[in-house]
């Protein structure tokens, strides 16, 4: 038996749901995680992720010593073709090893060495083109503090907004259609609530794969709370089990089925008249605006039968308390506002927000997308959602950071996928990547992999050469989530501790100081008055941010030491706002919006008759950076398409079988997994395999408004495979459940 | 308000609410009633026995877990005839499976004065360590049967329903359905399970590895067998 060393309490890397773990020490090794059954989240269940997925700290290919290219330290000049890390040439031939320079070995090398490559690089660029050269991708694995630090770096120094992070990629048209709507982009309830919930609606979301514990709380809502549980999604997700309905629709078809429902509540005279009269505005021109949103119409484009729509409708309107959570199957479109926005009006319309048990739910995905987003990690918005062209916001920042009037940038920055595409000359010339990983987690892979060889100089900080970190001149090792301090915002707004059970391995770093140092190098390289870096802790840095943004005002290390905080928290004695908008929105009132139908940007044809749609899994994380380094990868080894049998039959195609999956963009050989979950018509991939990126294929067309992707839905077309196209033809995925 | 009753529990009157259990209302009271298969996180079963209490005018002794409080009961929680039961009952736990990782029953063993040795002639429920996936291990050894593993896999958390009882009487054993290895099951590896088990029959695979005399870096290296690039 173990006798640990020590136990830390911390707050899981992996999703939103932010449960808290109990890290075993035993000679600086973690042997087991467990959570205490009072912990205010999760109540001591976990996931296979939260509980057994921290062994990518101690993968032996995790990087914990800085490294340079080789060009860098000999003072060459850059050579040309950064593709040579890759050993393939840029129309995708293999490069003979005798032909790749030497120049782009990874040496490795000292803090210093490396910290003063970067600030040459980046003040010689800076200097050379400007702001507009000069993005950041900070990160929503990273904590409170890291992000913080990051954007006031690049804000302060380099004088851009040019700063955005993965929720672009997520939840952006959410955050957009909230921000429009009602003022605010958060879940407006905590999930816990659910099982207040007497219906609610789940779209979008896989949430039993996605939020695992919030799976459970709403599996508990249905079987022990008799709630009425509705699913709209078009894939037979795990959830549909218990679910009193569930609506198939196909991919890209949010619009029409919500607005259908709205259509049903208002034509049956379903509505909250009070709570449209006092708390909304745009009533009139919205119900003008609904008249074409017919069930029998939704049903034409949507394949929902027009009944199911009006028995949903009803319930949802007839609910005493009533609630939506949805995910990325809402926002990840070309139409990605309008459709969190139709979802919106179905609150408005029955009143279902603003007390407890109800609401407007997005469910946010990382551990601290959240965080990341309050920590002003977005090219519009300074911490706390304080726009970045709005003069008093800049005074205010200015202050703070000890910068000359009118010196912070009003030029709304350029969003993660826009960052990307304006590499080249002109555009932005250099990168720094905090932990994210845009060569997995970007539309359109091979385009995507076109812009980042055009820019001038990357800098990747993370703990693993990702497929990302591979094409950067410098590698600063950071330290995971058990090897720092500092705070984490889940899905509930909640702000909850993160703390270090062990030593940074090797030389690696926690991301703040790495930060603080490099901003120190680069402040005194420009000439510029101190902007403010000598932190001795984390929270002086959370304490700085919290300030200015009141909605962090209230949190201390000290007060949210047990359970956390839910923000706002305005003041050292507030006790935090589980439920928001129980007076007003903080925009006023509520704002309905006229939509129409957008179809998808691409649909199926004769050429590419199937709708792919892409999604996670509940043994992997996103990139794959932490779970394909994990043990995670042997309980689910490889990626496969799910299809439909009628689909599969079809195209001679058996459970297990390698196929091509194509799309205008790109081509993957993966296995087939012949299944009922997905609908006739829809093939479903997973995109954590590098090795079988599904973002290959995917679109890279943008909502108008959010920029988020189309990940959704785009054509393929499905063709029979020999196991030698395999990327690895050994391995194979054997699970009973799948 | 909720309805209250009144009962006495070790000659001290106590006013309860109505619906809690005689443990809850101990507990309230400050006695320490022992429980084993009993946990917060799950329904309370009474199979071990281990919390019995004797009541006044019932024949047999009482699992204190499941019996509400009643107006007028008069209850022993540590009469004679209750620490006897409690004893033998840890007696018999001793020598049919392995206690060595559970703690706290170790720790009832020297409060009730039990002997491991008592029953020198019981069979011992021995069976080898299923090693089947890489997250955690079970080895039946030392598992009492205490049923919380497949309360939390089923409907006190998970909804997963991948283990339960197999077989009946001495040979039972907490299984999978055809006795399949874990990643054929429906399991979704959450280990809930694990973090229930009481006796450590139950344990993160790391954790075993450690105890089996691995290094950290010897376990760190296993799981690695994905093919890796050449490092550029």
């Amino acid at each position: 038996m173990i006798k640990s060393d020590r136990v830390t309490t911390t707050t899981c890397p992996y999703c939103g749901v932010g449960c808290t773990l109990q890290l075993h020490v035993k000679d600086d090794f973690i042997y087991k995680v467990t959570s205490p059954f009072d912990s205010p989240v999760n109540h001591g269940n976990l996931c296979v992720k939260g509980r057994f997925g921290y062994d990518f700290i101690y993968h032996p290919k995790r990087t914990t010593t800085p490294l340079v290219r080789r060009y860098l330290l000999e003072g060459k000049p850059k050579p040309a073709g950064r593709e040579q890390v890759f050993a393939v040439s840029t129309d995708g031939k293999p490069i003979p090893d005798s032909k790749i320079s030497n120049d782009w070995d990874w040496v490795e090398t000292d803090w210093d060495t490396a910290l003063n490559f970067v600030t040459d690089n980046l003040v010689r660029i800076y200097q050379r083109d400007g702001s507009d050269a000069m993005a950041v991708y900070c990160c929503a694995k990273a904590t409170n503090e890291d992000n913080y630090l990051l954007q006031k770096m690049y804000r302060s120094l380099f004088r851009t907004n040019n700063v955005d992070h993965c929720t672009r990629l997520c939840h952006a048209g959410s955050v957009v259609a909230l921000q429009q709507a009602v003022g605010s982009s958060a879940m407006s309830n905590t999930a816990s609530q659910v099982i207040m919930n007497d219906v609610f609606i789940v779209t979008g979301s896989n949430t039993s794969e996605n939020h695992p514990i919030i799976a459970l709380q709403m599996k508990e809502a249905v079987q022990k709370y008799g709630a009425k549980m509705i699913v709209i999604d078009p894939r037979r997700i795990d959830l549909v089990d218990m679910a009193e309905m569930w609506l198939p629709l196909k991919p890209g078809t949010n619009v029409p089925v919500f607005s259908a429902m709205a259509h049903v509540i208002v034509k049956e005279n379903l509505i909250n008249h009070e709570f449209i009269a006092n708390r909304t505005e745009g009533y009139q021109d919205f119900v003008e605006s609904l008249e074409k949103f017919t069930p029998e119409y939704a049903e034409t484009l949507s394949g929902v039968p027009a009944e199911d729509i009006r028995r949903a409708a009803r319930m949802y309107a007839g609910a005493k308390n009533g609630a939506i959570y949805w995910g990325m199957g809402i926002s990840q479109l070309s139409h990605g506002t309008a459709s969190a926005m139709a979802l919106i009006h179905l609150a408005f319309l029955t009143g279902h927000i603003g007390r407890d048990g109800t609401g407007l739910n997005p469910l946010r995905g990382q551990n601290n997308v959240q965080g990341a987003s309050d920590m002003g990690s977005m090219p519009f918005h300074y911490p706390g959602y304080m726009r970045v062209d709005n003069l008093e916001n800049r005074a205010k920042w200015e202050k703070a950071w000890n910068i000359e009037e009118g010196g912070l940038s009003l030029k709304l920055g350029l969003t993660t996928t826009e960052i990307l595409s304006h590499a080249h000359e002109g555009g932005v010339r250099a990168l720094y990547i905090m932990g994210e990983n845009p060569m997995m987690s970007e539309p359109n892979l091979n385009e995507t992999r076109k812009h980042m060889l055009e820019l001038e100089f990357i800098v990747a900080q993370d703990i693993f050469i990702n497929e990302s970190g591979s094409f950067a001149d410098v590698f600063l090792p950071a330290t995971p989530f058990a090897e720092k301090d500092g705070t984490f915002s889940n899905t509930d707004r909640r702000v909850q501790r993160v703390r270090a059970a062990q030593a940074p391995r090797g030389m690696a770093r926690p991301d703040w100081q790495i930060i603080c140092d490099l901003a120190l190098r680069i402040e005194s390289r420009l000439g510029r008055p101190t902007a403010k870096w000598d932190y001795s802790n984390p929270e002086e840095v959370l304490r700085e941010m919290g300030s200015i943004n009141s909605d962090y005002a209230g949190i201390t290390y000290e007060r949210i030491d047990k359970v956390g905080l839910i923000y706002p928290v305005p003041s050292m004695d507030h006790p935090g706002t589980p439920t928001l908008f129980t007076e007003s929105f903080p925009r006023g009132r509520g704002k309905f919006h006229q939509l129409d139908y957008v179809p998808v940007r691409e649909e199926a044809d004769d050429e590419y008759p199937f709708i792919l749609t892409t999604g996670r899994l509940l043994e992997h994380w996103h990139g794959g950076t932490m779970t394909r380094n994990s043990a995670l990868n042997e309980i689910y080894p490889e990626a496969r398409v799910e299809i439909h049998p009628a689909d599969a039959e079809i195209h001679g195609i058996r459970n297990g079988d390698p196929v091509k999956v194509q799309s205008r963009r790109g081509e993957i050989i993966v296995r087939a997994t012949v299944t009922e979950k997905t609908s006739i018509g829809v093939v479903f991939l997973p995109w954590h395999f590098a090795e079988s990126a599904a973002n290959l294929l995917t679109n890279d067309a943008l909502d108008p408004q959010a920029k988020i992707p189309e990940f959704k839905a785009c054509a393929v077309q499905v063709f029979p495979a020999r196991e030698n196209d395999l990327p690895n033809p050994e391995i194979v995925l054997n699970r009973g459940r799948y | 308000m909720t309805e209250t009753v009144n009962l006495t529990i070790d000659g001290q009157e106590v006013s309860a609410e109505q619906g809690k259990t005689l443990l809850e209302v101990a507990r309230e009271m400050g006695k320490n009633i022992p429980t084993i298969c009993f946990h917060d996180a799950t329904t309370a079963n009474a199979l071990c026995r281990i919390c019995v209490v004797e009541v006044e005018g019932q024949r047999v002794l009482q699992p204190a877990c499941i019996v509400k409080a009643g107006a007028g009961m008069k209850v022993q929680t540590r009469s004679e005839k209750v620490i006897r039961a409690r004893r033998t009952i840890l007696e018999m736990l001793a020598s049919t499976m392995d206690l060595s990782e559970a703690a706290e029953i170790q720790q009832m063993m020297i409060e009730y004065g039990a002997s491991s040795e008592r029953f020198p002639d019981a069979e011992r429920r021995e069976s080898e360590v299923k090693d089947d996936n890489p997250m955690y291990i079970r080895d039946y050894s030392k598992c009492l049967l205490c049923w919380r593993c497949v309360q939390v896999c089923a409907e006190d958390a998970q909804y997963t329903f991948a283990i339960n009882f197999d077989g009946r009487g001495f040979e039972t054993q907490i299984g999978t359905f055809f006795d399949k290895a874990i990643p054929q099951t429906s399991c979704v590896m959450c280990g809930q399970c694990v973090g229930v088990c009481p006796t450590g029959a139950l344990k993160p695979k790391r954790e075993f590895l450690l105890e089996q005399g691995m290094s950290p870096s010897e376990i760190s290296v296993m799981n690695t067998g994905r093919k890796q690039r050449k490092p550029r």
